[in-house]
């Protein structure tokens, strides 16, 4: 079983990213429990949602407490909330933001994890310019499945296409995409860089 | 055909497949996705001919039911907690006049204090409504049961509530099988009903009832459960053959065979107890479980005959009935009535408090041990209620509980998780 867990704010699409990373994983024949953290619904609230994948049927209804990769669509919250409750070395960590985990003040707490799972992703940035808005859930989706390699970019495509229609998954996808493709060149200085 | 939808949506979709005439339903967190589905269903002329009714309160909406039904139109309606309260006088009309409408109940605590999380506080509160109550374990299960329980409703003319676990299900994203069209149809046939307000053929439905025969009127009713324990295994068994899947039936057995301990729950947290059964089962620990789904009408001998054979039995509830302690539990000792073994009874979950694999392995190992008190209350802070009775015993003027707590605990949901 992998787990997931994202954080957000109310009104980011936290919700609907792990419900359409669910989306992608049934797309690709697995089993995916998505559900979000039942907080008050409120803009700009702090929200946690998460998404559960597996091989065979998903039946445990606890929250993720130890995800085995954290998507962190709004830094503002690395502060202020336990977001990094549960988080273990070996887990993937994926932020939305233009600074690095060293420039965001979490170079100390990473130092035991393994680099090439932790990266920040300008995914705002993506999304504005792919979509006009700045809602990066998409965006983030397309740079997890580039650090994680758990999804194809395809099946996350299609889980956005099937949550949205028109422009607005189409400028989605695009995002997710960019974001994707930015991580993926990221991901391949970093194992330059550092000797196997 | 599988597909990944919320549960809300699928529940949705399979009411719509049953063919419901007539939707009354205000909109409560957290069905509103139910209700809202299905307005949107009928909007579209997917679901047809069908008049969805937005009513002004929830007394209205089981009220307009009642009236839609007693029309001879197959009727549904969705909601939770207050909701349930407040619609608790028409819901006795509903099953005393035998009204069979179907309403999906999406488990909420009851305040005060207020609180939108899931327990059962709502359903049990209205155990002896004359409503059968069914709890879905998965969102499968609930899609199903809905088809199911028109079918029950209608045989027996009874109203027919099921129950799922408000956010954890009705808000989780998962797999499920989603019936075709032809394969309801063919399962449900058209409703007949036992009564009918017709302009053409005038009679009345409700009459005043003196103690010459309000026994035997109410008795009709209890009898119809009775009934029901026959039907709802026999509908089970027909829905298998049609469908190829084991859901409703009165209960389901996990690992029980030759189990010391079997754990009795019911709904959602089955998965979670299975998960850590099996964890146990791997260190040799003797423990299965007993998931209820009919806990109205209540299965009294097969729930004996399950349990008869263990050395204890843990009853974990998501419900308090305060000044006694657990409900499911109370029903279960009345089943085993003259067996001697332990029976442990948990309260956990109240008010969406998550239930923990982590918890569960503790509590499941201090039961096998005989270490558990009669009545826990699963990881419950003390220290909180302590500080709290401190302040009571300190000051007359103490103030509101749920205020002086939240000073103590921080604001409300302000946790990773």
């Amino acid at each position: 079983m992998f787990e997931v867990r994202i954080h957000g704010r109310g009104g980011q699409g936290v919700v609907t990213a792990a419900e359409m990373l669910s989306l992608a994983a049934f797309d690709e024949g697995r089993y995916a429990q998505a559900f979000p953290s039942f907080g008050s619904e409120r803009m700009g609230a702090p929200v946690v949602a998460f998404c559960r994948i597996d091989d065979h049927e998903i039946r445990t209804r606890e929250p993720v407490m130890e995800p085995d990769a954290l998507i962190v669509q709004d830094p503002t919250l690395l502060h202020q909330a336990d977001v990094f409750g549960g988080c273990r070395p070996a887990g993937f960590i994926l932020i939305n933001s233009i600074r690095s985990f060293d420039e965001l003040g979490l170079g100390d707490f990473v130092a035991s994890f393994r680099h090439e799972r932790l990266l920040t992703v300008p995914a705002s940035e993506f999304a504005r310019e792919h979509t006009g808005r700045a809602v990066a859930n998409a965006a983030l989706l397309g740079g997890f499945a580039a650090l994680s390699g758990l999804i194809s970019l395809d099946a996350m495509s299609r889980a956005i296409r099937e949550r949205f229609s028109g422009n607005v998954a189409e400028g989605n996808v695009a995002a997710a995409q960019a974001a994707h493709d930015w991580v993926a060149g990221e991901m391949k200085e970093l194992s330059g860089a550092v000797p196997a | 055909m599988p597909c990944q939808l919320e549960g809300s949506r699928a529940v949705a979709e399979a009411v719509a497949l049953c063919r419901p005439e007539v939707i009354c339903a205000y909109p409560i967190s957290p069905q509103t996705h139910i209700v809202e589905n299905l307005s949107q269903l009928v909007k579209t002329g997917e679901l047809g001919p069908c008049e969805f009714v937005n009513v002004e309160s929830e007394f209205a909406a089981m009220s307009a039911s009642i009236g839609a039904s007693a029309t001879g139109a197959r009727a549904y309606t969705a909601t939770a907690s207050q909701g349930l309260l407040y619609m608790t006088e028409a819901l006795y009309n509903a099953s005393g006049l035998g009204l069979p409408i179907v309403m999906t109940l999406a488990n909420r605590a009851i305040g005060a204090p207020i609180n939108i999380w899931n327990d059962h506080s709502d359903s049990m509160s209205q155990r002896d409504s004359g409503w059968i109550q069914l709890y879905a374990e998965t969102n499968q299960e609930a899609l199903d049961l809905h088809i199911q329980a028109f079918r029950l409703a209608e045989e027996l003319s009874t109203p027919v509530m099921v129950c799922m676990d408000g956010f954890i299900l009705t808000h989780a994203v998962e797999r499920v099988a989603m019936p075709t069209q032809e394969q309801v149809d063919a399962f449900l046939p058209a409703f007949q009903p036992r009564q009918l307000l017709n302009p053409d053929e005038p009679i009345t439905i409700g009459a005043m009832v003196g103690p010459e025969a309000f026994m035997e009127v109410k008795y009709l009713a209890h009898a119809k459960q009775m009934q029901a324990l026959e039907l709802i295994p026999e509908i089970a068994a027909d829905f298998k053959e049609a469908f190829g899947r084991d859901s409703g039936g009165l209960l389901h057995l996990y690992r029980t065979e030759d189990a010391e301990t079997i754990v009795v729950a019911l709904g959602s947290v089955l998965g979670t107890i299975k998960d850590t059964i099996d964890e146990l089962r791997e260190q040799g620990v003797k423990i299965g479980a007993l998931g209820i789904v009919s806990f109205r009408p209540f299965p009294l001998q097969e729930v004996r005959a399950a349990l008869g054979g263990a050395q204890r039995v843990v009853v974990l509830e998501k419900a308090l009935a305060v000044g006694i302690g657990g409900i499911v539990a109370a029903n279960v000792r009345m089943a085993l009535a003259g067996i001697h073994l332990h029976c442990y009874n948990v309260i956990a979950g109240l008010g969406g408090r998550p239930i923990t694999k982590a918890s569960l392995r503790g509590l499941f190992a201090d039961a096998a041990a005989d270490r558990l008190e009669e009545l826990t209350f699963l990881d419950m802070d003390w220290n909180v209620v302590n500080r709290e009775l401190a302040r009571m015993g300190a000051s007359r003027a103490s103030g509101p509980h749920a205020e002086n707590i939240l000073r103590d605990v921080g604001p409300v949901a302000a946790g990773p998780v």
